[in-house]
This record gives C-alpha cells, sequence and structure tokens, in this order.
C-alpha cells in the first residue's frame, strides 16, 4: 500500500492526529469518557495505521520490539508500585489520598499515574500483537 | 412493564443465544471466536442497559445535573472489554500458530490429522 | 505494620514479580524470580493462616474504601487453607520446574513462560482471596486466560488445540459466571459478597435469582471441570508441559471448587441453593457419574498423563458428591479430600515428569522395566496410585473415609457403593501402570540409555508423595482445619 500516494499523504497527516487525539482521551478521563485503556488502543491504532501503509518494518524502526516489551513491564510496574505508595504511609494498598496534601488532589494524583501506566501497557501490547501477527511469513 | 417493554433484555437474549449458536456449530476455528466476541457483547449490553435510571443523563459530573445513570455497570464493561479483547487476541494468535501446525482451521480436518496419529 | 498489609501483598507480590519476569532475558533468572516470588506468597500465606487461627476472619479495604462500596477481601479460615495449598504447590512445583522446563520449552520463551505462570498465579491468589464478586470474574479470567498461555507451551502440536478447546469452554464459563453476578446485582444493588448475603434473602423468590444460581453453577462447573462438562481437562493436562500440568491440576480446579463453596454457602445459603432448589441431588448425581464413567474411561488409556486427567475428573466427583451432602460432615469430607488431592495429583504428575524427562514420553509401553530403571521414580508413582486407590496410612484413605462416613451419617447408601466401585476401578488403572513398570522387561534397545530421574527432580516429587503418608498419618492438623473451615461455611450461611 505504501505506493497509493492518496494512502501515503493521508496517513502522514492523519497519524500526528491520532496521537494527539490518543493523549487528549488518556488524560481528560476525569472530566469525559476516557481513561488509560482507550487511550491506549487509539494510540496503538495510530502505530498499527502506520503499520498498515509502509510494512511492519517501519513500526520495527520506529520502536524496537525490545522496547516494547519492556514499555509493557514498565506500565505495570508502575501502576504496582503507585499502589505501594501509599503502604510506605501507613495506609491500605491503591490509597490514592495518602499520595497528596489533601484527599482530592492525592485522588487526582493517583488516577493520573495509573491510568497513564495502563495507557502504556494496552498500547504496548497492542502494538505487538499486531506485529507478532502480520511480522509472520507464511512458510 | 408489558414484555416490549423489555425490549433490552430480547435483544441480550437474541445476541446471546446468536454467540452461542455460532460457537457451538460452526467448524471453522475463526467463526468460533467471532460466536464468543459476539456472545460476550450481549453480557455487555445487558450490563449496560440495566444501569440506565430513567430520565437519568450520562454519568459525568456536570452542574446543574441533579440526575445520572448508575456508573458502575460502565465501570464493570469496561474491564469486560479488555478481557474480551485479551481473550479475542489470545484465540487468534492460538488460530494462527494452528494454521502452522496443521495448514488448516476447519476443526474436522484438524481432528483427521489427530486421529490419525 | 507489614502484617496489616499481608492480604494486599499476597496478590500484589506475583502481579509486580511478573513484569520482572519479562524483563529479563535468561530463562534461569526469570525461574529465580518466580520461585522468589512463589516462595514469598507462601511465606505470606503461613503468616495469614497463623494470623486467621488466632483472630478469626481478617478484613481489607482496597483503597481505603469501606465496604460494600470498595473492594474487601476477606480472608477466612476456608479461605486461608485453599491458599496455603496454591502457595505450597506452586513453590514445590517450581523447584521441580527448573529442569523440566528447560527441557521442554524453547530457551528464548522461557521468561515468558515464568511470566505467564506468575500472571496464573496472581490470578489464583486473587479468587481465593477477594471477597468481591466481580473483582472475582477479573482474577478467574486473569488467571484462566494465563492457563491457556501455559497449556500452548506445550511441544505437541495438539496442545494448541487443546488450549484452544479450553479458551473456548473456559470463556464461555466465565461469560456465564459474569451473568451470573450481573443477575445478582440486578436484584440487590451491591456486589460485596458479604452484604449480597444479607440482602439477598429478600428477593430470594424472585426467578432472577434463581437463574442466577443456575448460571453462576454452571459456569463454576465449566472452569471445575465437573462431568459432563469435563471434555477440555484430559486433552489440556495431556499436552502441557510436565511442570504446568502439576501445577494447574494441584490448584485450578481447587480453586474453582473454592469458588462453588464460597457462592453456595456464604452467597446464596444452604437453604436456599439446597432446599428451595434441587441443587443437592442434582450435584450429587454429576458427582456420582463423574466417579464411576471416568474412571472407567481412564482404564483404557494409553497415555498416562490422560489417565491421571480422567482420574482427577474422578477426584472433584469425590469432592462435589461431599459437597452436595450440604452438612457439616460431608463439606469437611470435600475440604479434606481438596487439601489431600492437590498432594497426590501434585506428586503424581511429577513423577510422570521425571518419568517424561528421562523416557521422553509417558505412553504406558514406554515405561517396560521402568521400575529397576528409575527406582526412585516409579516408588513415588506408586504410593501416589495407593493414595489415590485409598489404602490406610495415605491421605487418599482419609477423604474417602470422612466422605463415606458423612453419608451414612445422613442415610446415603449409594455412596458408600459409589465410593467403593470407584475405589476398585482406581485399582485396576494404577495397576495397569504398576504390571507394566515392575512386571515386565524393558526393551533391550534403549535399556542402557535410561537412568533415574535427576535429584532436582525428584525431591519436590517425593516432598509431595511423603506430604500424602504424612497427612495420611497425622491426621489432626488437615483435618481439624477442614472441620474448622466446614463449620464457617455451614454457621455463615442462613
Amino acid at each position: 500500500m505504501r505506493d497509493n500516494p492518496v494512502l501515503r499523504v493521508v496517513t502522514k497527516i492523519i497519524v500526528p492526529v491520532i496521537f494527539l487525539f490518543a493523549l487528549y482521551v488518556q488524560f481528560h478521563g476525569d472530566y469525559g469518557p476516557g481513561g488509560g485503556f482507550q487511550a491506549g488502543v487509539i494510540f496503538a491504532a495510530g502505530l498499527i495505521l502506520y503499520g498498515l501503509i509502509f510494512g511492519t518494518e517501519s513500526i520495527r524502526c520506529l520502536i524496537s520490539t525490545r522496547f516494547l516489551r519492556a514499555l509493557i513491564a514498565a506500565g505495570l510496574l508502575l501502576f504496582a508500585s503507585v499502589g505501594f505508595l501509599p503502604l510506605l504511609m501507613g495506609r491500605n494498598y491503591l490509597d490514592y489520598d495518602a499520595l497528596g496534601q489533601n484527599p482530592l488532589s492525592g485522588q487526582h494524583l493517583g488516577i493520573f499515574l495509573v491510568e497513564l501506566g495502563v495507557g502504556i501497557t494496552v498500547a504496548a501490547v497492542m502494538v505487538t500483537i499486531f506485529v507478532a501477527f502480520a511480522g509472520r511469513r507464511d512458510s | 412493564m408489558n414484555v416490549f417493554g423489555l425490549y433490552n433484555y430480547w435483544i441480550v437474549i437474541f445476541l446471546m443465544m446468536t454467540g452461542f449458536y455460532v460457537v457451538i456449530s460452526s467448524g471453522n476455528l475463526v467463526k468460533k471466536i467471532v460466536g464468543l466476541s459476539l456472545f460476550q457483547a450481549s453480557v455487555f449490553i445487558l450490563y449496560i442497559s440495566l444501569g440506565k435510571i430513567t430520565g437519568g443523563t450520562v454519568p459525568i459530573l456536570r452542574e446543574g445535573i441533579t440526575l445520572y445513570s448508575n456508573p458502575l455497570p460502565h465501570v464493570l464493561i469496561l474491564t469486560a472489554i479488555v478481557v474480551g479483547v485479551s481473550t479475542t487476541a489470545l484465540g487468534l494468535a492460538l488460530v494462527v500458530r494452528i494454521k502452522e501446525a496443521y495448514d488448516t482451521v476447519e476443526e474436522d480436518e484438524i481432528h483427521q490429522q489427530d486421529e490419525s496419529l | 505494620m507489614i502484617l496489616s498489609q499481608l492480604p494486599a501483598l499476597q496478590v500484589t507480590l506475583p502481579l509486580i514479580a511478573a513484569p520482572l519476569c519479562l524483563l529479563v532475558r535468561s530463562g534461569r533468572a526469570a525461574w529465580g524470580i518466580a520461585l522468589f516470588a512463589s516462595a514469598a506468597s507462601f511465606a505470606v500465606a503461613v503468616l495469614l493462616l497463623s494470623r486467621v487461627l488466632d483472630q478469626g476472619t481478617l478484613s481489607y479495604e482496597f483503597g481505603g474504601w469501606a465496604a460494600p462500596w470498595g473492594i474487601e477481601y476477606r480472608v477466612d479460615i476456608v479461605n486461608v487453607f485453599v491458599l496455603f495449598v496454591v502457595t505450597a504447590i506452586t513453590t514445590v512445583v517450581l523447584f521441580f520446574a527448573n529442569d523440566s522446563v528447560r527441557k521442554e520449552v524453547d530457551a528464548s520463551r522461557q521468561s515468558l513462560f515464568y511470566t505467564v505462570w506468575l500472571l496464573c498465579l496472581t490470578g489464583l491468589v486473587g479468587i481465593v482471596m477477594t471477597g468481591d464478586a466481580f473483582n472475582l470474574f477479573v482474577f478467574l479470567e486473569i488467571s484462566s486466560l494465563s492457563s491457556y498461555v501455559l497449556i500452548a507451551f506445550g511441544k505437541d502440536r495438539r496442545a494448541l488445540t487443546a488450549s484452544y478447546q479450553y479458551l473456548v469452554m473456559g470463556t464461555i464459563g466465565a461469560t456465564f459466571v459474569l451473568i451470573g453476578v450481573g443477575l445478582l446485582y440486578m436484584m440487590t444493588g451491591t456486589l460485596n459478597m458479604a452484604d449480597l448475603a444479607d440482602r439477598l434473602p429478600a428477593v430470594m423468590a424472585t426467578r432472577t435469582v434463581r437463574a442466577a444460581l443456575a448460571f453462576l453453577v454452571v459456569g463454576i462447573s465449566l472452569k471445575l471441570a465437573l462431568f459432563p462438562l469435563h471434555l477440555w481437562l484430559p486433552n489440556a493436562y495431556a499436552f502441557a508441559p510436565s511442570a504446568v500440568t502439576a501445577f494447574l491440576a494441584a490448584t485450578a480446579t481447587k480453586v474453582a471448587f473454592y469458588v462453588l463453596l464460597r457462592f453456595l454457602f456464604t452467597v446464596f445459603g444452604v437453604t436456599f441453593a439446597f432446599e428451595a432448589m434441587p441443587l443437592g441431588i442434582i450435584l450429587a448425581v454429576l458427582g456420582a457419574a463423574a466417579i464411576l464413567s471416568t474412571s472407567v474411561v481412564a482404564i483404557f488409556q494409553d497415555d498416562i498423563k490422560r489417565m491421571l486427567a480422567y482420574s482427577s475428573v474422578a477426584q472433584i466427583g469425590y469432592m462435589v458428591l461431599g459437597l452436595s451432602m450440604a452438612s457439616v460432615a460431608g463439606l469437611t469430607a470435600s475440604i479434606l479430600h481438596l487439601f489431600n488431592h492437590a498432594l497426590m495429583k501434585g506428586g503424581l504428575f511429577l513423577a510422570l515428569g521425571c518419568m517424561a524427562y528421562r523416557l521422553g514420553s509417558v505412553r504406558l509401553g514406554a515405561l517396560a522395566g521402568a521400575g529397576y530403571r528409575m527406582p526412585w521414580t516409579m516408588g513415588a508413582f506408586l504410593v501416589g496410585g495407593l493414595s489415590l486407590i485409598g489404602i490406610p496410612l495415605t491421605a487418599g484413605f482419609l477423604s474417602k473415609w470422612y466422605l463415606v462416613q458423612a453419608a451414612l451419617g445422613q442415610g446415603w447408601w449409594p455412596v458408600l457403593v459409589v465410593v467403593i466401585v470407584g475405589s476398585l476401578l482406581a485399582v485396576v488403572y494404577v495397576w495397569r501402570v504398576v504390571e507394566m513398570a515392575y512386571l515386565r522387561r524393558p526393551n533391550d534397545s534403549d535399556a542402557s540409555a535410561v537412568r533415574e530421574a535427576p535429584l532436582s527432580l525428584l525431591l519436590p516429587t517425593w516432598f509431595l508423595i511423603g506430604a500424602n503418608l504424612y497427612f495420611g498419618i497425622h491426621t489432626r492438623l488437615s483435618v481439624g482445619i477442614a472441620g474448622k473451615a466446614a463449620a464457617v461455611l455451614m454457621g455463615q450461611s442462613q
């Protein structure tokens, strides 16, 4: 599909917009529909669109498979570690109240970090699945 | 509430049985996964439709609105959708590997190849 | 401070160790992380057991949100016993897994293998600990998805179709559980199990709650491999890697049985589940059918792993038979058998893993003369087999004894007949293996190549088999805890 000029040009214009929209959905999960999972999928969709048009090698040039694996682990570790912080302050696991000066800012920060972890993991997982499926050659 | 007022449940039952039928009757492994997806989607509709409160709006805090629909089913279904996506992805990954190992995705032919061992 | 946070640590330790396994490249390092996480989980489980025996039921609120709005982990004597079993089995089998997995799984995928193993452990532990119905569904799916992947790691290509079949049936089961939970939420407005138990009696007589019970029981039975929903189990156990079979056989179905106990006795209550709805007779018939039919099928299997898999379905039948009596004695027998079966089948599948490691195959023909070439391995299999049959001084005898006593106490004479016939059938299929191993001459061509299994594989095997003998003789601990757990379950219900 790389040879089709319409697809090439439109993809190059749209993919950054998709990424921007993904970031918007990620951080506005408090105020509207959104959150980590949705944003991760949209972000991955942008990368996958790029990969569909320009070939899976182009995704590998952008992000190596090893880095994707590290991202999957990092997102999950971020989520679990944010849960651990309140333990150090004597509260229960995932008690966001302890993370800020007052419960409101604590909850805000806690949800922000946790959703970020989810978004990172989900985006990395989706791209890994795509690369794993599309990268197999018929033998 | 008459029978037609419960239309959301009829839709749920219809989708559920369709999905279940596809899983049971289809011989193609990919179609089974599609049926499974359909089956799970009907359960999502069941949950969300029972969260709707008459006269309630979308469960997002806004100024001046007092009656919201129940947000809990929405949150539960977000989790369930992720579970469904993972299951579909895993099932399809298995189908890809099965195709490479057996050269077919029809259940009958796979059985034949295994029986002949 | 740590002691009060134990319930959270129990789930988060394997959860955090899983991505760490993903980050390392070497299989050896991943195995080390997995072993450390399992041992730490076991330590936490032991601490929880001692705390529950001291203080009674523990309650832990996640995120500081009070139940019933927040997710609550309730640890009582029933939970903590199953938790003890699960974490102990995973630690012992991981000791075994080091050499076994290195032989059966590609080196490049071993770190992924251990990642998924830890995720499965997280799921199983979460199911056992949680006091929230939807949280149970989430952990159920985590453990199920991980077990599909673990089974697909098997070398034989039929592991893929076995995993696929398990995936389809398991997802249908989990979705049924989801529907059941949704219907319960619809009628009561809460997801917390203790709160459900309080609010359900008011709406008990409605069709929705009856439908919820039906969906939940069928969904859990699919996971439990209760006859006739057991079709995924023989293939899944036969083609998975040896360590995975030992792990899943000793934990996954036990946890599903715990879920059944929790829903029937704590959430719904004995009066509704067994008197208003005819669940007692249904489960008793299915349990008896499981014991008899699958034991017969086991006799005709050529692959010993499949034979033991069918035998597992029969043992689950024993457990369900005890449950169907809905009495303290019956439940004691079931919970006791849960513990004993984990030891029996764990040890037997580990012994089979030793055989697979040395002989390369677990077909009956390959075992000719193995009793002399691999004395310790076959000895372990022999003792495990005796425990399956129910010879006195082994753990298996104990559970069958208590089961028969419970049945006679209720006047259910047919149960005695079923248990005796089941044990006789077990004699037949265990004898087939013993005869082949001890009374046949080995093939001369490969006689010289086979030695005893390495110590790293034998020690875990004999640990579990030895535990069989130990708990068959020193019965007070296991029977005592099982009895307390049964009393709590019956006392909690209406």
